[in-house]
């Protein structure tokens, strides 16, 4: 009897532990959206359901600022430089992955540290390079410099992949005589499906985010992306900030994220962990 | 394929990286040696390495330093210890494994502005949620200003980075934990190590690679932080990384050989960390993957 009780004690702790983890994870997402459904003065009192929900700080994002064209820009954006990124990154990777020459491993190593490079230490030079290319304040250049920090990992993630194919695959095509050019655009590229949406949506998530880069060189609200709009988003007053629609635009730009991540969790899970674990 | 072939394939990938990376890069390391004004970018003349000596003299950068390295090791400890009691918790066998995984993954996903609103928002200190309730559990006796008060402002960040990223590092260790073959724990329970011996004789070891894996890879991302301190502390100069000190000697006031040579300083000082982390950590950075 006693040891029934310790077990049942055990799997308690056990529960109060898993729901406290939950908690501690969801609940400041939770808190955004009951403060977002607020208006007025509610949003003052702390009630963790809104006793009359509304929709007006929705509206007001809208009205109030480009918001529907700030969502649009990171669309362009970040959908181009995953685009980019899983075309150079895939021819890259196959002869990364599949052909042996003297500093591939150099190679390797030198991109990967690419991908450590902190932002700002290419801040001006970047700078200097978007302004003479004419694509200040433009969408483009934020797509070309993103690639700085999307093209590492995704080089490093498809290369691993591709070293995971069976050999057999182009011993096969070689005999066919098939070129290069065939053997990767027929019979890799066709295998690489899954690991391609793993990677690019990692790369658009990766761009979506992006911060820095877009704070810099984009100039007017037009041209601003999701993230430096909501960092910039101000009152009436600079000291009152509009918290309620604040936290409108969160939701609105993390809600598409969250269900891209939960319907390809275990993809992003494994894309994640790949190389890590081997490393 | 052949060698030629290969670097073929190789060529748009590099060429592109090159031109966005590395020309950047020593552009970037030239700037630091000159006078250049961000509105006058190309009228500059040479100075040596007098941005740099004006750099080591002053405390501001010193303070920013600090508080990076600071930031960067008490959010990575607190990640790596919440991220490993994590995934031996999602570890377990039992019901509604997948939603509690599903879960983990909000935090990540989120962008990085978006999580430091949230956070401002639930630290304000008139209105917000955790100083309501800490009030009303009496652990405060009036509301607390968390990331206005400098003592506190960089407390707050560590606290809003450690919510968003240890979910990555219990993922990381979770793939590892699953990789640990049962045997291992039978053995154990034969020889009777307890829960807890077991968990240092055994999974500790076999999952530090994975563990410092993570700890670099968060190491490296937590010493160039600049979207949270950024959002949640504005540009207050308490809680400013190195990475908002150059931005701001370079975009805000317009100094760009200062700020580019604090950029450069920023890179030296996270390969001597990188540097020290791999040594003592025992790591073997794969530089091939198997």
């Amino acid at each position: 009897m006693k040891r029934g009780a310790a077990r049942l004690l055990r799997r308690l702790l056990f529960a109060v532990l898993v729901l406290a983890i939950v908690l501690y994870t969801v609940f400041p997402f939770y808190w955004a959206v009951v403060s977002s459904l607020k208006s007025g003065a509610a949003l003052y009192t702390v009630e963790f359901l809104p006793a009359s929900p509304s929709l007006d700080n929705y509206v007001a994002v809208f009205r109030g600022q480009p918001f529907g064209r700030n969502i649009l820009n990171s669309v362009l954006v970040a959908g181009s430089v995953a685009l980019v990124s899983l075309a150079l990154a895939a021819s890259a990777a196959f002869a990364l992955g599949r052909v042996s020459f003297r500093g591939r491993a150099t190679l390797l190593v030198v991109i990967l540290g690419v991908s450590m490079f902190p932002q700002v230490a290419v801040l001006s030079g970047l700078f200097e390079l978007i302004r003479a290319l004419g694509l200040y304040n433009n969408l483009l250049g934020l797509s070309l410099s993103y690639l700085i920090f999307t093209l590492p990992f995704t080089v490093w993630v498809l290369t691993t992949f591709i070293r995971e194919l069976p050999i057999e695959l182009e011993e096969a095509a070689v005999i066919d005589g098939a070129t290069p050019w065939i053997m990767l655009t027929r019979i890799f590229l066709p295998l690489m499906g899954p690991a391609l949406a793993t990677t690019g949506l990692l790369a658009f998530i990766a761009a979506w985010n992006e911060f820095l880069f877009a704070l810099t060189f984009t100039l007017t609200d037009e041209m601003r992306t999701v993230p430096v709009a909501i960092a910039l988003i101000t009152g009436s007053s600079r000291f009152e900030l509009p918290w309620g629609r604040i936290m409108a635009a969160s939701i609105v730009v993390t809600v598409p994220l969250i269900l891209l991540v939960l319907v390809f969790q275990r993809r992003i899970v494994s894309g994640l962990t790949a190389g890590a674990v081997k490393g | 394929m052949s060698a030629r072939a290969g670097w073929l394939f190789l060529l748009p990938m590099l060429s592109v990286l090159t031109l966005v990376a590395g020309w950047p890069l020593l552009r970037t390391i030239w700037f630091s040696l000159t006078d250049a004004r961000l509105d006058t970018l190309d009228a500059y003349t040479l100075v040596g390495l007098a941005n740099y000596r004006a750099l080591v003299a002053d405390p501001e950068w010193w303070r920013a330093v600090w508080n990076t390295l600071r930031f960067a090791a008490v959010s990575v400890t607190l990640e790596v210890v919440l991220g490993v009691i994590i995934a031996l918790t999602l570890n377990a066998r039992m019901r509604g494994r997948g939603v509690l995984r599903a879960a983990m993954l909000i935090p990540w996903a989120i962008p990085t502005v978006v999580s430091a609103q949230m956070w401002g928002w639930m630290l304000h200190d008139q209105y917000g949620v955790i100083n309501e309730g800490l009030l009303r559990l009496g652990l405060i006796a009036e509301p607390i200003a968390w990331t206005a008060e400098p003592s506190l402002a960089l407390w707050a960040v560590v606290a809003v980075d450690v919510w968003k990223t240890t979910p990555f590092v219990a993922l990381l260790v979770l793939a590892a934990l699953q990789l640990l073959p049962d045997e291992l724990y039978e053995a154990a329970e034969v020889d009777g190590l307890g829960p807890v011996g077991a968990f240092f004789r055994i999974t500790l070891p076999l999952i530090w690679p994975a563990l410092m894996v993570a700890v670099i890879f968060r190491a490296l991302d937590a010493m160039r932080v600049f979207d949270l301190m950024y959002v949640l502390t504005g540009n207050s100069r308490s809680a400013a990384s190195m990475s908002v000190y150059a931005r701001q000697q370079l975009v805000d006031f317009q100094d760009v050989g200062y700020g580019s040579a604090a950029a450069i300083f920023v890179v030296l000082v996270i390969a001597l960390v990188t540097a020290l982390l791999v040594t003592f950590g025992r790591v073997r950075l794969g530089g091939d993957a198997r």
